[in-house]
């Protein structure tokens, strides 16, 4: 099985926090659902980051869909192939009205104005929010906004969901909702959270970054420890 | 802040969502904010009376057309006069000619009294104006008519940027502002609460900054590379053809009016 994202020794260092990242080696494969966890400040957004070139690497590589991607513009095809849901859905939804931003996405890849438009009423109906399409942004609820960003995301139809704490600030009611939209969606995923039960129910397979290396955890252990610390 | 100073300062919902429709609103946007411009030109470059009370007339109409509401098209009006009283308070006594009065041994001339009038009907007749045409439009609205009559990109952006963020970082002013009190800041003035406002309005700049640095990431993770992309279409319909040729021949009356 071919991998879809690849890292090879990635390295990043911020000046202050030292390095949060030493020589990673980390493969996405297809249909898998990797669960990223961590302390705070471990650098896990920071590796998000890296994998579609919103920050550049200090060394070592990154191979996505079969190429190596090491400058700003082999990032871009990157970044339309990889979808990022955001930590504060208010650094995504900029566009006044919900099915302008869903749109967004499709006309930067260069779809026509109808196309872009049919493409983002079809994906917020697969995601059940048909009739926000002239909601305004900013006034949606905590929960709206992540299915939103969701849609904003999908409709650029990406191969790989990479997501930042969905399940932050939601409700029970809310978090059961993406938990359920995401168990249906058939994307290689990448999530990062602190939310276990969230984790539980999607991940294929855990990886935990500590000390600035990426750990594999094997699920049912993690399962037993937990189940232990409980009883305790 | 003074509540209206708030009001006019830090939201601009515009009045749609509040005011009653109106004929107004059922015009192009586009011809909305050209036939304000047009309107302030044609009253700001005249000096003469009967002009400007015609203008300030045209300006009280359109406010009637418009179903402005009362109370707080008043303060907004109040709000820019607030501005200006100095200026109108202090030309008489500044501007030399014929002396229509004294004031503490200073003389009020009448030419400073007619210039200081003339500054004030025309600053209200075009605010008046602005109010009825382009404050009843939602300011999402009115960034995509200045998009669409060509005015620079980057203003555009910047205009939808602020309208969609100021209230994000309004928020977040508000949250700051309350944990202080949570921990009981008062204001006063002393040291200390220059001292606290100092770090907070450092503390907005530093978090606004962090944000706008999410947001173009966000935006690059879509495949941002400098366009925007406005999907509404404005088209001319039946009640502009009544307005365009109606505003022309009131403009066209008032700049008439100018040269008599």
């Amino acid at each position: 099985m071919t991998a879809l994202i690849e890292t090879r020794k990635l390295f990043y260092r911020y000046s202050r926090r030292g390095v949060v990242l030493d020589k990673v080696d980390f493969t996405l494969y297809p249909g898998e659902r990797v669960a990223l966890t961590g302390a705070n400040g471990a650098g896990k957004t920071t590796f998000l980051h890296l994998l579609v070139g919103l920050k550049k690497a200090k060394g070592g590589e990154v191979h996505a869909f079969g190429q190596l991607r090491n400058e700003e513009k082999a990032f871009v095809e990157v970044r339309a192939r990889a979808g990022f849901l955001f930590q504060d859905p208010d650094d995504q939804l900029f566009c006044p009205t919900v099915l302008e931003d869903v749109a967004f996405g499709p006309l930067n890849l260069g779809k026509s104005r109808d196309e872009a438009l049919q493409l983002a009423r079809e994906t917020l109906a697969s995601l059940g929010m048909e009739g926000f399409e002239e909601r305004v942004t900013h006034q949606l609820s905590g929960g709206e906004k992540r299915m939103i960003t969701l849609a904003c995301v999908l409709a650029m139809k990406p191969d790989v969901l990479l997501l930042d704490e969905p399940s932050n600030a939601l409700d029970t009611e809310a978090r059961r909702r993406l938990l359920d939209t995401l168990k249906s969606l058939p994307h290689a995923m990448i999530i990062i959270s602190h939310d276990d039960e969230f984790l539980r129910e999607l991940e294929t397979r855990r990886v935990r970054l500590s000390d600035a290396t990426l750990v594999e955890e094997s699920i049912q252990q993690g399962v037993a420890v937990i189940t232990d610390a409980e009883v305790a | 802040m003074p509540q209206f100073l708030e009001h006019s300062g830090t939201s601009w919902k515009g009045q749609r969502l509040k005011h009653a429709q109106s004929p107004i609103d059922r015009i192009d946007p586009r011809v909305r904010v050209i036939v304000a411009f047009l309107f302030a030109l044609v009253v700001v470059s005249s000096s003469r009376f009967s002009v400007l009370l015609a203008g300030l007339g045209t300006a009280l109409l359109l406010a009637g057309l418009a179903h402005l509401n009362f109370k707080r098209t008043l303060r907004r009006v109040v709000a820019m006069d607030m501005f200006m009283i100095f200026l109108v308070i202090m030309l008489p006594f500044t501007t030399p000619g014929e002396a229509l009065f004294t004031l503490a041994g200073i003389p009020a001339s009448t030419e400073g009294m007619m210039h200081a009038f003339q500054i004030a009907l025309k600053a209200n007749a075009v605010v008046l104006c602005l109010l009825s045409l382009v404050g009843t439009m939602s300011a999402t609205t009115l960034g995509h008519a200045l998009a669409r009559l060509h005015v620079p990109d980057k203003l555009v952006h910047l205009l939808l940027f602020t309208v969609r963020y100021l209230d994000v970082i309004g928020q977040e002013y508000k949250r700051m502002r309350r944990a202080m009190q949570a921990r009981a800041f008062v204001l006063r003035s002393d040291r200390h609460t220059w001292c606290s406002i100092g770090y907070l309005v450092g503390m907005l700049l530093v978090r606004s900054l962090e944000r706008s640095e999410r947001i173009a990431d966000a935006m690059k993770c879509r495949g941002y590379n400098g366009r925007f992309y406005l999907l509404d279409e404005m088209v001319l319909t039946r009640p502009d053809f009544v307005f365009i040729p109606l505003c022309t021949l009131v403009l066209g009356a008032l700049t008439g009016l100018s040269f008599i």
